[in-house]
């Protein structure tokens, strides 16, 4: 009987052997280039759209070249979903918890690898869009620069929410499981839910995960209409946070106590 | 060597596995039968620790199954067709696993060439027949080269070249002195490649005894099989279809 040389270096399945494991299957799948490409594609596109119809040069121009963050989150959101919930349509699950039977240590791995990639994913869109939304300005409007204050930290930030709300994704594919729930919970929460406190509730939207990402994290300077007090873009990027590691720990308890 | 001792599990109201206890021994192929919805699925579940039992539990070794250090290189297991992405390619399925329990790249090769998987590795697996994903399921039970396999029914759609592969593939690796546990519902399969029965019927031991004596309790081992779980069947269809009707 042939047995495979004794561990590496380390003794037992740890979180570097899960993440590259989650590494590998999430760049093996078509539709994760697909998705991210289409994000930040999305992204420039709209903030190109945005600036060449831009007329009022006292506007936050850097917010308006981040437009069009908030239509490609839902699509990072779904990606993240998919990276827990395709686990389970697949059947996948069962290999995965096979190989490593910690299961936080998997849901910990998935959402590091996860979160790395759209976060670069995200920056990248952010940075791109930036860029290319000032240079499709009218010639009589001047482009924001990066060293104009808060610009910079609108930019980062904004690129960051592609990321949290990726997790938010995961965590939430991670307590429902089935794809379509998951998804309908999702764009639920991040865009119906504003729909309906816009009418009666004005207040709470400024805790919406996307008026965080379009009004607290992405703009220069927070906005308040008179209505509603938008979070300062850190307290929003706490807001964010604090979302994705509760639904990320709820994702991580259920999974450890359910049967797969 | 795997010990079950007092395994019980429901889902709901519904009994799936009911106090069993047995041991599977190394050095031989223990076959696990029952008929359809007796329970041994579930039994492989709690083997691997993707159910947890409401009683008892399994020690492989001597360790509980999330205690393994590595556990793809102290058990292979084959629980269903199809427990892999179909947007991947076998090989990246494999590579996957591989990484998981630092299994060298060059094991994945090696594997896909064992099932004769190599030139179809780079397909999306989604494409494979029911062949196909078989033999990848057993390359990934076979991936860490580990001394306990347990394989829910390998020949599953399987073509008859296809099951005569496996049936020499399990008899040489126990004859490697592996431990080797194969669920199927196909008295007459097993009968030609185990060494050892586990009966199990509703949930419930039924018997735990070799072939050869299971097959002298009656006139042949299939109606030794019958006589066995005759009492502990749901779904039995009548000899004459047209009984029932006319």
């Amino acid at each position: 009987m042939t047995t495979l040389a004794p561990g590496t270096a380390r003794d037992r399945v740890r979180f570097p052997q899960a993440a590259r494991m989650e590494w590998i299957k999430l760049r093996s799948l078509r539709s994760t280039w697909w998705v991210l490409a289409l994000t930040v594609a999305g992204a420039v596109g709209i903030a190109v759209a945005v600036g060449v119809n831009t007329e009022d040069a006292a506007a936050d121009l850097t917010n308006n070249a981040l437009a069009g963050i908030s239509l490609g989150l839902l699509l990072v959101g779904v990606l993240g979903v998919l990276a827990m919930t395709g686990e389970y349509s697949s059947g996948m699950i069962r290999a995965t918890l096979a190989a490593v039977p910690n299961r936080p240590l998997v849901l910990a791995a998935k959402a590091g690898v996860f979160g790395a990639i759209a976060l670069a994913a995200g920056e990248a869109a952010a940075f791109v869009a930036f860029f290319a939304g000032g240079a499709a300005l009218p010639a009589a409007v001047p482009a924001p620069t990066l060293g104009q204050p808060g610009v910079l930290r609108a930019v980062v930030l904004g690129g960051a929410g592609y990321c949290l709300i990726g997790l938010l994704g995961v965590g939430l594919g991670a307590v429902i499981r089935h794809t379509p729930a998951a998804i309908a919970v999702l764009v639920g929460g991040v865009y119906v839910l504003a729909q309906l406190l816009a009418g009666f509730a004005t207040w709470a939207m400024a805790y919406l995960p996307i008026a965080i990402v379009a009004n607290s994290l992405s703009v220069v300077e927070p906005v308040g209409d008179g209505q509603v007090r938008f979070l300062s873009p850190w307290a929003g990027l706490g807001m964010l946070c604090l979302y994705a590691a509760a639904t990320l720990g709820a994702g991580a308890f259920l999974l450890a106590r359910r049967d797969a | 060597m795997i010990e079950a001792r007092g395994l019980s599990k429901r889902y709901g109201s519904a009994v799936a596995v009911d106090t069993l206890t047995f041991d599977v021994r190394s050095s031989m192929v223990t076959g696990f039968l029952g008929p359809n919805g007796s329970g041994k699925s579930t039994t492989m579940r709690l083997m691997l620790g993707l159910d947890t039992p409401d009683a008892g539990q399994v020690r492989i070794g001597g360790r509980r199954y999330r205690d393994l250090r590595w556990p793809l290189r102290e058990v292979g297991a084959l629980l269903e067709a199809r427990a892999f992405h179909p947007g991947r390619s076998a090989r990246a399925h494999l590579r996957a696993l591989a990484a998981s329990n630092a299994i060298p790249r060059s094991r994945v090769e090696e594997v896909l060439g064992l099932v004769g998987l190599a030139g179809a590795a780079g397909r999306r697996a989604g494409t494979f027949s029911l062949g196909m994903a078989q033999r990848l399921g057993i390359a990934a039970a076979l991936l860490g080269d580990p001394p306990v396999l347990l394989l829910d029914e390998p020949v599953n759609g399987l073509d008859p070249e296809g099951i005569r592969w496996v049936r020499s593939l399990l008899r040489s690796l126990a004859d490697e002195g592996r431990t080797v546990f194969v669920s199927s519902h196909l008295i007459g399969e097993l009968a030609r490649t185990a060494d050892r029965v586990v009966v199990i019927g509703r949930g419930r031991l039924l018997a735990d005894t070799s072939v050869a004596e299971l097959a002298a309790r009656s006139a042949s081992l299939e109606d030794s099989f019958f006589e066995l779980t005759s009492g502990a069947t749901d779904h039995r269809g009548t000899p004459d279809a047209k009984a029932k009707t006319s």
